[in-house]
């Protein structure tokens, strides 16, 4: 990763998704997308105080958070993108991965977990073959863990959008899998 | 103010009202061990974030232990700062802390200057009971700083220097709890963000997270290539901070031995980074006057203030922050390469030696120097002006790896032509030193007279951002000083503004200047070495025969024999640059 000579540095430090470590910074944003992030901080006076909530809003417009919406976000607000990535990273809501068409949520609140939500969370990773945080290749799941949806009555409990299933079992993870394909 | 009481340790002490339960002790002089908290006083920099709790103490009628350096002090307060319960609490947070930290001590850059080591040491810790899962992370490895964030105890004191102090952004904690590192944005590598290589998060750093690349072993193996001349040259504050790695007192000025050191390494030739420094006034001072004249003149073109250039973490910044402003610095390049350049051409003919046979070394107090020989600006056909550059502590571990006797060795002078160099130059290491430096010469050229009086007591102090208005003959010239660089962007906003009220602003990237540079011995919090560091600099000068840069005989000489005149063509293409927009993040214009 280290140029030889500045030149390297100034033109082409590229990133290598082989460090999987690395987030790789796309491109820079069209026009009408920048226009969006700039209304969404200007409804908040470009606060730096509102960061969270200019990035909440922002998630909910684009789905996700990628490093080049930061940088924006950084730039309007006049913050570094260091402390940007910093509160996307700490936050588990913030999510720099686009999610799929129909997120899924396990809960692993206490009252899920003691059911087997854990359980549950594994038939998920299996059936659709990724991880917590990952979309699918076809993009039209996406994993995601959370705690308590307040439906401790029906644990475990998983959301799929919008949508609540309770009482699912391993077993019944492929039936509502289905429901969607 | 408000005086409270309170008892620690049995001793009554009297302090002001806010004043912290560390603070309090500090006055009664009980020093509670600290961790992550790290004052430098009276120069507005404080890093308390109260995460280590190393510093806890007993206070009488609270039920758990408090964070010293968190806590405020109240009145009739009753402490006690080494009680079983206070000793057992800190060795159990130590051995926690070191549960996570990797045991290579013996290999490790900051090993004998480490915060954390330090600490094991004085709390007699032998053993780590608690074995579990050790964060492991990858290595960033950048021109002039090394990251090693598996050493790292999350301490933030980094992150306050790079953000409050310089505000350059490049560091910030990401990630939560175990999986926390403090990185750049989207954990890309140093050299991808806008880091300027100050180093000031080096210079802060308790243990070896954060460290310089060393280039020991490559000046080494030139000094012993027989093809080689090898020459070195040693900015102005390395003479007034090397000594405290020998157990000097801070402030004991060691001129004479480091030129009887480097010497006994086997350098050819000793030389002086003052020399170019008088360079640079030659060639800065030049540099004002023209745009100073041209403004007088009623050129509405000519852009004012003109900035000093000698600092290349300043360097870096404003090509990162302010790619509107390139056209405001001076051009003049930085002693350390007005030197190299000089020395590879100037000297190498005198001496009939190749330029690519001659390797220039520098001793700088700085980390960004190491970036700066490096640019491809300051290379001819690939071979850089300087070849390596070293800071203040490479420099001495070198002279104790070479078991050179330090104390033991006579003061002995440099070499000429290019070691030889006024007052001026040697002021170079304290802020408000280059403008001072220039004032002298600028002064005397620009009136025809002479100075009554050679310091400009006006230039000097310790806050971040001073201002004076110097009378140059009935025309007053203001002058801005800065040194940390959020306080550099203060005074580039009023520029980008067009605010400033400023003829010449010189900024340093180092809060103190170069005396404070992330190359010097570590302070370990106490500013009372970097202050000490600056009298004796101001001290050197007053004992120099010769104080103004355009009476050095030897820069007269260079003038003569090789470059024409300030400003003229040859020291241009010699001494001059241009920058560079380093700015690759989306620019938005409110």
């Amino acid at each position: 990763m280290i140029p030889k000579t500045l030149t390297e540095a100034k033109e082409g430090v590229k990133y290598t998704p082989s460090e999987k470590d690395k987030v790789e910074v796309k491109h820079k944003l069209s026009d009408d997308k920048i226009q969006k992030i700039r209304e969404i901080c200007e409804s908040y006076n470009n606060d730096q105080g509102e960061i969270i909530n200019i990035l909440h809003e922002t998630q909910s417009t684009f789905g996700y958070l990628p490093a080049e919406v930061q940088e924006v976000i950084a730039c309007v607000l006049g913050v570094s993108a260091a402390h940007v990535y910093g509160i996307v990273t700490f936050y588990s809501f913030f999510t720099m991965k686009p999610k799929g068409e129909h997120p899924i949520s396990v809960c692993m609140g206490t009252a899920c977990y003691v059911r087997g939500a854990e359980k549950v969370l594994d038939e998920l990773k299996k059936e659709l073959k990724i991880g917590v945080g990952e979309t699918t290749p076809d993009k039209k799941f996406s994993i995601s863990c959370l705690r308590c949806v307040g439906a401790c009555g029906l644990a475990p409990v998983v959301m799929v959008g919008e949508k609540v299933y309770g009482r699912v079992s391993p077993d019944g993870v492929k039936k509502i899998l289905d429901e969607y394909k | 103010m408000e005086k409270i009481k309170l008892t620690i340790d049995n001793k009554e002490v009297q302090v002001e009202k806010g004043a912290t339960i560390l603070e309090a002790a500090r006055k009664a002089g009980i020093e509670i061990p600290t961790l992550c908290h790290m004052e430098l006083h009276n120069m507005n920099i404080e890093n308390k974030p109260g995460g280590c709790r190393i510093c806890v103490v007993e206070v009488q009628g609270r039920r758990n232990l408090a964070p010293s350096c968190i806590t405020e002090a109240t009145d009739g307060m009753v402490i006690r700062t080494n009680s079983t319960r206070v000793l057992n609490a800190r060795t159990t947070v130590m051995k926690l802390i070191v549960s996570d930290h990797p045991f290579d001590c013996l290999v490790c850059a900051k090993s004998g200057d480490c915060e954390l080591q330090t600490l094991a040491k004085q709390f007699g810790i032998r053993d780590i009971p608690y074995m579990g899962e050790k964060s492991t992370y990858r290595k960033d490895t950048s021109p002039s700083i090394i990251r090693d964030v598996d050493k790292c105890i999350m301490c933030r004191r980094c992150e306050m220097m790079c953000n409050e102090v310089q505000t350059v952004g490049a560091l910030n904690a990401v990630n939560r709890g175990f999986m926390s590192v403090v990185a750049p944005a989207f954990e890309m590598d140093l050299i991808d963000s806008p880091c300027t290589y100050c180093g000031q998060c080096v210079a802060v750093c308790p243990t070896g997270a954060l460290s310089e690349v060393n280039h020991t072993s490559e000046v080494l193996r030139a000094l012993s290539d027989l093809n080689k001349t090898v020459v070195v040259q040693t900015a102005p504050s390395v003479r007034a901070a090397l000594g405290e790695e020998f157990g000097l007192a801070p402030g004991t000025l060691v001129t004479g031995k480091m030129a009887a050191a480097l010497r006994r390494l086997g350098f050819d030739y000793v030389f002086d980074t003052d020399f170019a420094a008088d360079l640079t006034i030659m060639e800065e001072g030049t540099e004002l006057l023209g745009r100073l004249k041209a403004h007088l003149a009623g050129d509405k073109n000519v852009k004012l203030p003109i900035l000093t250039s000698c600092c290349p973490g300043w360097v870096n910044f404003f090509e990162h922050n302010f790619p509107d402003l390139l056209d405001v610095p001076s051009t003049a390049k930085s002693p350390q390469q007005m030197f190299g350049a000089i020395a590879k051409t100037y000297f190498a003919d005198k001496i009939g030696v190749n330029r690519k046979d001659l390797i220039v070394v520098s001793v700088m107090p700085c980390l960004a120097k190491k970036y700066e020989c490096q640019r491809d600006e300051f290379k001819v056909d690939g071979n850089p002006d300087v070849d390596y550059s070293m800071t203040t502590r490479e420099l001495a571990q070198f002279i104790k790896q070479a078991n050179i006797d330090f104390h033991d060795l006579p003061d002995e002078d440099f070499d000429t032509p290019l070691g030889e160099s006024t007052g001026a130059a040697i002021i170079f290491g304290n802020t408000g030193g280059v403008i001072e430096a220039a004032c002298r010469t600028a002064y005397e050229v620009f009136t025809g007279k002479s100075l009554d009086k050679i310091e400009f007591h006006e230039l000097r102090g310790i806050e971040g951002i001073r201002s004076a208005t110097i009378d140059f003959d009935g025309l007053p010239i203001n002058i801005g000083i800065a040194h940390g660089l959020g306080n550099a962007r203060k005074l580039l906003d009023e520029v980008r503004a067009g605010r400033s009220k400023y003829h010449a602003i010189e900024i340093m990237a180092c809060p103190g200047g170069c005396i404070g540079g992330a190359g010097q011995p570590f302070h370990h919090g106490h500013s009372e070495i970097l202050a000490a560091r600056a009298k004796a600099i101001y001290s050197e000068d007053e004992q120099k025969v010769i104080r103004k840069s355009h009476e050095n005989p030897y820069i007269k000489k260079l003038y003569d024999e090789f470059l024409g005149a300030p400003g003229s063509e040859k020291a241009h293409e010699l001494l001059h640059i241009h920058y560079y927009d380093k700015s690759d993040e989306i620019t938005i214009h409110h």
